[in-house]
């Protein structure tokens, strides 16, 4: 496998990676396989009707992770579905950024369909991270949707990141969880220049006793959009709660719009939603220690997107 | 040391520009702490802010080490060794009290941290990797931006009513702390502060009322005042000393 330094910068942003990753992992190039490994407790296999892979986790398998980070270096319309099947008390990291080196003048896309199977009594830590950089005038898109389906006990920890050079986004993302299932989904997004950011959260809390977290946070700078629909479903006895908070520059826009409803008299769903400039005090407090407006600005802009 | 000179503050209000500041004029020497006290709305945290940089004088001056530094912002008077812990310090979503501690103090050592907020009655075990969001009390807020303050080497630290939201068994421990800035640290301190065992800090108080400078006064004469009132209860300067809103109706 071939890896130029573009690919690796990318690599770096979208994964963490800085060189081939330990453990099981497929790299994707250009619509193209670009290099996998799997292991004895981690099997990888190419789609055989359309393109993508098979990630099969065995039960129990514990501490082991699979990076399925994709990179598009040409302004190309890529495509692909990956079926993650997480296996009974596992307990595993899959870490599938996205990262577009866009220096042409047409648009480069990547879609990625993900549906998981997280099975009784298995803990997954799923991390997505999307990243655009190149000087063409060509739009990078990406457009992730997630469908993860959490069985009895299941534990799902999602953390979702936007923070540089993406065009246009909209992420899809569906859970459902089953009896005693808790998720806790992390949102970073941060929109600049003329960038359009959707984000669909739905969660449906079927399952007695299971609970779910959406914290969400985004900037929206210069003359960005963004738009959130955040959707909780209780149809049991469970516990929601989602939390969304922007802060808007420049001429950016936010709109949020939720939904939580209630299908069972013990389902308690919590809404919250704050949007607004940097709080004056914030910049006043990190200015009196000594840094600049502008630093104080990044100082609070680096953190709540943490 | 530290000097305002005529200094006034008018702010732009509802109806217009609103004079707040009125001919203030303060000379603070080296390693003297000040308690600054009087009615409340009466111009002290104003004072404060005007010499944080805050609220920008519109008129007079003010003085340090020689500098007239009157035009300078909040952030130049920061570097310059002046320091300031608000009444209603600001939370941070995302930011930890280790981040904001390492940005005030330029030190990360776990050893510096754990020291500054032990120093204000916070346990590091605790609160070092906790988020500075609503999960913080107003004590717990108060007693981090006291050590956000602490952590700085500063040549003059106001503090605006630290005390407030401080349970008593952090409170000595909170004063012991002023006396050794004061003392071991060469720090010039100015305290905003109603309580009786600030004020018995004081190398000097400052009395505010309206806007001005009432009186700068020995704290002996202030504390005898206030023995004397106790005793009589309902003194027009015990309710101004400590703040209290029916001064006006005292007639004594």
């Amino acid at each position: 496998m071939q890896l130029n330094v573009i690919d690796k910068k990318i690599l770096e942003e979208v994964a963490d990676l800085h060189g081939i990753p330990i453990g099981a992992y497929n790299i994707r190039k250009n619509g193209e396989g670009a290099g996998r490994k799997s292991t004895a407790n981690i099997e990888i296999k190419t789609k055989a009707d359309k393109p993508g892979i098979d990630v099969i986790i065995k039960p129990g398998t514990k501490g082991e992770s699979v990076h399925i980070p994709v990179i598009l270096s040409e302004d190309i319309n890529d495509m692909v579905y990956n079926t993650f099947e997480v296996g009974a008390d596992s307990d595993v990291l899959i870490v599938a950024g996205c990262g577009i080196h866009n220096s042409g003048s047409s648009a480069a896309q990547h879609d990625g369909i993900h549906e998981f199977f997280v099975r009784k009594g298995a803990k997954m830590k799923y991390v997505e991270k999307h990243y655009g950089e190149g000087d063409g005038s060509g739009d990078r898109i990406l457009n992730p949707n997630t469908i993860i389906n959490v069985d009895e006990g299941g534990v799902v920890e999602l953390e979702m990141v936007q923070i540089k050079g993406v065009d246009k986004t909209k992420r899809d993302t569906k859970v459902v969880l089953g009896k005693d299932a808790r998720l806790i989904v992390t949102e970073r997004l941060l929109t600049t220049d003329k960038q359009d950011a959707e984000s669909n959260i739905i969660v449906e809390l079927r399952g007695e006793n299971s609970s779910a977290q959406i914290i969400s946070r985004s900037v929206a700078q210069d003359d960005s959009r963004q738009i959130f629909h955040l959707i909780m479903r209780g149809y049991n006895k469970c516990r929601g709660h989602i939390q969304c908070d922007s802060i808007i520059m420049d001429n950016g826009r936010v709109s949020s719009i939720p939904e939580v409803s209630a299908f069972h008299s013990d389902a308690q769903l919590i809404h919250e939603a704050t949007m607004g400039r940097i709080a004056s005090e914030q910049l006043i407090k990190l200015t009196t220690l000594g840094l600049t407006e502008k630093q104080a600005e990044e100082t609070i802009l680096k953190g709540f997107l943490k | 040391m530290l000097e305002l000179i005529d200094v006034g503050v008018s702010l732009e209000g509802d109806n217009g520009k609103v004079q707040i500041l009125n001919h203030i004029n303060l000379n603070l020497d080296k390693q003297k702490l000040y308690v600054m006290t009087g009615p409340n709305g009466g111009g002290k945290s104003s004072i404060a802010k005007a010499i944080m940089g805050i609220y920008p004088p519109t008129s007079g001056k003010i003085v340090m080490d020689g500098i007239d530094i009157t035009e300078q912002s909040i952030t130049e008077r920061a570097q310059l060794g002046i320091g300031y812990a608000m009444q209603q310090p600001a939370r941070f979503k995302g930011m930890t009290v280790r981040d904001l501690l390492t940005l005030a103090s330029g030190d990360n050592a776990e050893k510096s941290l754990c020291d500054l907020l032990f120093d204000v009655g916070l346990c590091a075990q605790d609160y070092l990797n906790r988020e500075i969001n609503a999960s913080f009390s107003g004590g717990e807020l108060k007693r981090l931006e006291i050590a956000s303050v602490l952590a700085r080497k500063l040549k003059v630290a106001l503090f605006d009513e630290p005390e407030a939201g401080i349970d008593l068994w952090s409170f000595k421990k909170l004063t012991e702390t002023f006396e050794t800035l004061n003392k071991i640290y060469d720090m010039t301190i100015v305290i905003i502060s109603h309580q009786e065992r600030i004020l018995r800090l004081a190398d000097q108080v400052i009395m505010v009322a309206g806007g001005r400078i009432s009186e700068i006064t020995d704290k002996d004469k202030v504390l005898d005042e206030i023995e004397m009132i106790d005793n009589d209860c309902r003194c027009r300067k015990a309710c101004e000393i400590r703040g209290k809103s029916n001064a006006a109706e005292c007639n004594r």
